[in-house]
């Protein structure tokens, strides 16, 4: 176990504590021995950097199973490093801001931070693991983790609701990927992501190529809420704030991208990869932006936000494949792609972390998240208003700010795209640019509303529960420092290119760049009259035109109809798949012994029945038989007119007489059969058995006892006679394929001469196959205790046992 | 309504001492002639039946004080312990052993552990006749 993997369990074994600190020091906020984790895990990993400035990578193994290959393999390059930071930083600040968020007395905060603590360690084992499976382990903790932290506030219907579709959903997603990690696993043989990756060329031309892809894309689709997976993200917002930016916005949403990312050097190479990526992370831009306007909760527009953002990224990765396609570094416009996704990743994690702070501000300040109860909130909380501002333009995508340089970014690989005669790009290249441009507008308008509609307009006092003030400074450290870094990445960009945006993007598209070389990160190129800076005035432009107009097309909305929306789709297809299986199970358990006897029948005969017929079994061979005499054709009629009599008698009495027939004949058969110990037993068994049948009839209730013949059903009678039919073709079949010869010459060899007696039946059952005889007195026994049980301990209706009188 | 069967108990008190000799008859010849442990032990327990049908069940009880619960234990010990008794002599489980001896009052006689075997047979389908018989008898 190196340092690394302690670093990745520490915060496992951290949560173990949580519970006594919480228990032993309850009047210091928990959140504060929380606090400490991260940050030395943040600074700790801050030593990866210089190896990962070179394009350097460090790789511990432990082995775990090795008997299948699978290892905890720990592996940092600059990916990697680029999550840890981002996981552990803003997992620190989201720490901090949950300590004075969360109420010290009110909530059970040892849960809490036991689910954060399980998050960030499974959040980092993902990101660092190399092995698929360990990989999987981990990222099945985060949905997992996730859960729990949604429905923290687990007395609240819409927290459960949201928890229940999350897991449903990332889940299955999960399920898909663990598939897709199978089949590339089983296609390159190799559970480790960097052999797999070496080996990209052959797995490209494998026949399962596409199955593998698209399974393990569908794991990044549900996590990273692409379209149409997005539905639980919403809804996840009813968890406590502080959990809401770290794992959705910052974190959890992004292991989907992280895994696309990782996954880039194997699948990039095909145009299927190109086009689902893209097509899917620009649609879900431009569906979830359009949809964030019309929502009246902020987090409701910080989740549709989120999505569509992700989408952006996810986009930025697909369309990177492009790069792949050039070889020399210096001519390859492409990889502009690369560095925007990670940029853009980047500057996400920041301005989203600190709106989500800062709408979690204005709901404990406020009492209310609702747009349209807030207004005027400018003058009253200065600090939280000047936050909100920073991050908003942001992700409008307005200068100074670092989310107008990803956003140029954006453009610019989006129009550069166009050029491109990759992929059958000529005929729907310049539907990117445009999309991309629709989507950017309603980010916009979003955004604008989300600083306007809150913290301009008149003030509404009567409509908040809280006399709204100013948050504590504790509560705006963390969004300070995010908006800080917000500012300070758009002014300065450089500060990250070959820290952490370089080694990342060499990781995301390794074989462009040649041994020895390094990506040349070109972000201060955004000065100068270029396409996209027009595109973004026309963005600003018609943005505030359409925030102007907003009430006369806001009841646009209202023309799409609320029955085919996907939030539909997933409840109703819950409640058929509820209903479907509730009345099928119904439909065919009927509780009676009846139908189940008929399906046990009607299956016997059917599979006895296709097999005779598939394997053309029937056989008939007359040769071997013996042939009949007298008594046995007697004894068979006497046999055949119980039998009819038992069917046909209207009284039970007639037919337990005439079982007692059917047994003695059969005593008779024995007896012609030479077979003296089977007639024996038979004829007292047979009559001990009767008595018994009498027994039973004697004790019939009365309210029952209707003298009547049985019901004659012909679908009983079909099933009768197929069964009868199928066993007796079988008998014969059987008799007239005898493969081998008895083995009954060993025995009338051996019965005298070596177990010393003369009745070879006997001597059989005790002494050649006693082992059979043991275990039948066995049964024997454990029958006479059953019934002696059954009647003596009866239980009283109130459950107190009922004593031997 | 008290019958008086005179006739049917003197005669089952004949009887019965016919069919145990019988029983046992059939049981020793097992190995020889068709009989045996369970045919032995069916037809033992018809005759306590006769009895039972004679007389009323606590008299046969005063004749008889068996636990037949307990019979099925010790039969299933006699099968189980003879089967388990050749592991002492390091040969496989239910290996029989037999010889002749010159018995005093026999003669020649084979002795066989089979039989062992089938004592216990013998009593555990007395004991699951009688236990059932009763049970069903004294429940009302």
């Amino acid at each position: 176990m190196s340092l690394l993997h302690w670093a990745i369990l520490a915060p496992f074994i951290l949560a173990a504590f949580v519970p006594f600190v919480r228990k032993k020091a309850p009047s210091i906020h928990t959140g504060w021995f929380v606090f400490v984790l991260p940050v030395v895990l943040f600074v700790s990993f801050l030593q990866y950097l210089p190896v990962t400035m070179n394009n350097d990578s460090v790789s511990k193994t432990v082995s775990w199973i090795p008997s299948l290959g699978i290892d905890f393999t720990a592996y940092v390059d600059g990916l990697s490093l680029l999550f840890v930071l981002l996981i552990t930083g803003i997992g620190a600040l989201v720490v901090l801001y949950s300590t004075y968020y969360l109420s010290k007395t009110k909530e059970s905060l040892q849960h809490f931070y036991v689910y954060l603590l399980m998050f960030m360690g499974a959040m980092l084992g993902v990101v660092l693991s190399d092995n698929v499976i360990t990989l999987y382990m981990f990222w099945e903790l985060t949905s997992i983790s996730s859960f729990l932290l949604i429905a923290y506030w687990f007395d609240r219907d819409r927290s459960r609701y949201g928890a229940m579709k999350s897991m449903l959903i990332t889940v299955f997603g999960g399920l898909m990927m663990l598939g897709g990690f199978a089949v590339l696993s089983i296609m390159g043989g190799t559970f480790s992501i960097r052999e797999l990756a070496a080996q990209a060329p052959e797995l490209n031309n494998h026949p399962l190529f596409l199955l593998a892809m698209i399974l393990i894309l569908l794991g990044a689709f549900t996590k990273s809420a692409q379209f149409p997976f997005y539905i639980w993200l919403p809804d996840a917002m009813e968890a406590p704030t502080p959990v809401s930016a770290y794992l959705h916005s910052a974190t959890m949403v992004k292991a989907g991208i992280y895994l696309v990312a990782r996954f880039s050097p194997i699948f990039a190479f095909s145009s299927y990869w190109f086009w689902i990526v893209g097509a899917v992370g620009l649609f879900t831009m431009v569906w979830a932006s359009f949809n964030a306007v019309k929502q009246t909760d902020l987090k409701g527009i910080l989740a549709f936000s989120t999505v569509s953002q992700l989408g952006l990224i996810m986009c930025l990765l697909g369309v990177s494949s492009a790069a792949l396609y050039f070889d020399s570094l210096d001519d390859n416009l492409y990889t502009a792609a690369v560095i925007a996704a990670v940029f853009h990743l980047i500057n996400h994690a920041t301005f989203k972390g600190s709106l989500f702070m800062v709408v979690g501000i204005i709901d404990h300040e406020t009492g209310t998240r609702d747009i349209r109860r807030l207004g005027g909130l400018m003058s009253l909380m200065p600090v939280t208003f000047t936050l909100s501002v920073i991050g908003a333009f942001s992700m409008a995508g307005l200068p100074p700010f670092n989310g107008f340089l990803s956003k140029e970014m954006f453009f610019l690989s989006m129009v550069q795209l166009t050029e491109l005669n990759l992929f059958q790009l000529e005929t729907w290249g310049m539907l990117l640019p445009v999309l991309a441009w629709i989507g950017s507008v309603f980010t916009f308008i979003y955004s604008i509303i989300l600083v306007f509609n809150v913290f301009g307009g008149k003030f509404q006092p009567e409509k908040l529960e809280k006399k709204p003030h100013e948050a504590p400074a504790g509560m705006l450290i963390s969004p300070i420092v995010l908006a800080a870094l917000v500012i300070l990445f758009g002014l300065f960009p450089n500060l990250l290119s070959y820290s952490l945006i370089q080694p990342a993007a060499a990781s995301i598209v390794p074989s462009i760049i040649p041994a020895g070389d390094q990506l040349y990160v070109n972000i201060y190129f955004w000065h100068g009259i270029t396409v996209e800076l027009l595109m973004t005035i026309g963005v600003v432009a018609v943005g505030i035109v359409l925030y102007k107009f907003l009430p006369k097309w806001i009841g646009l909305y209202d023309y799409f109809p609320g029955k085919v929306t996907l939030n539909q789709f997933y409840n109703s297809s819950l409640y058929v798949a509820e209903r479907g299986s509730n009345s099928l199970t119904k439909a065919y358990m009927t509780g009676f012994i009846r139908s189940y006897l008929v399906y046990i029948f009607a299956f016997f005969i059917a599979i006895l029945g296709f097999t005779m017929w598939a394997k053309n079994a029937f056989r008939f061979d007359a040769s071997n038989t013996a042939p009949i005499g007298f008594y046995e054709a007697g004894l068979l009629v006497v046999l055949c007119i119980s039998i009819v009599t038992i069917l046909m008698a209207k009284s039970r009495l007639t037919s337990i007489i005439a079982l007692g027939a059917v047994g003695y004949s059969v005593s008779l058969f024995f007896v012609i059969f030479r077979a003296p110990d089977l007639a024996l037993t038979q004829l007292v068994i047979e009559t001990v058995s009767t008595a018994l049948f009498l027994l039973c009839f004697y004790h019939l209730p009365k309210l029952y006892r209707h003298e009547e013949k049985i019901g004659f059903q012909i679908g009983n009678a079909i099933i009768a006679a197929g069964v009868g039919i199928i066993v007796t073709l079988i008998g014969i079949s059987a008799h007239s394929t005898k493969l081998f010869s008895s083995i009954n010459e060993y025995y009338i060899e051996n019965t005298y001469s070596k177990a010393g007696g003369e009745n070879m039946v006997n001597v059989i059952l005790v002494d050649f196959r006693g082992f059979d005889t043991l275990f039948e007195i066995s049964v024997l026994s454990v029958a006479a205790l059953g019934i002696y049980g059954l009647i003596k301990l009866r239980m009283e209706k109130g459950g107190e046992q009922h004593e031997n009188k | 309504m008290k019958t008086n069967d005179v006739i049917f108990q003197t005669v089952a008190k004949v009887v019965f001492f016919m069919i145990i000799f019988f029983a046992v008859r059939i049981f020793f010849a097992g190995h020889y002639y068709p009989g045996g442990g369970f045919v032995g032990g069916l037809l033992t327990s018809g005759a306590i039946v006769l009895l039972l049908l004679a007389f009323d069940m606590k008299t046969v009880k005063k004749g008889l004080p068996i636990d037949f619960k307990c019979l099925i234990g010790l039969g299933l010990l006699f099968g189980a312990g003879t089967a388990a008794g050749s592991l002492l002599f390091n040969v496989p489980f239910f290996t029989h052993a037999y010889d002749y001896f010159q018995l005093p009052l026999f003669g020649k006689t084979s002795l066989h552990t089979a039989m062992l075997f089938d004592l216990g047979v013998y009593f555990v389908v007395i004991g699951v006749t009688m236990t059932i018989i009763q049970t069903i008898g004294e429940s009302e």
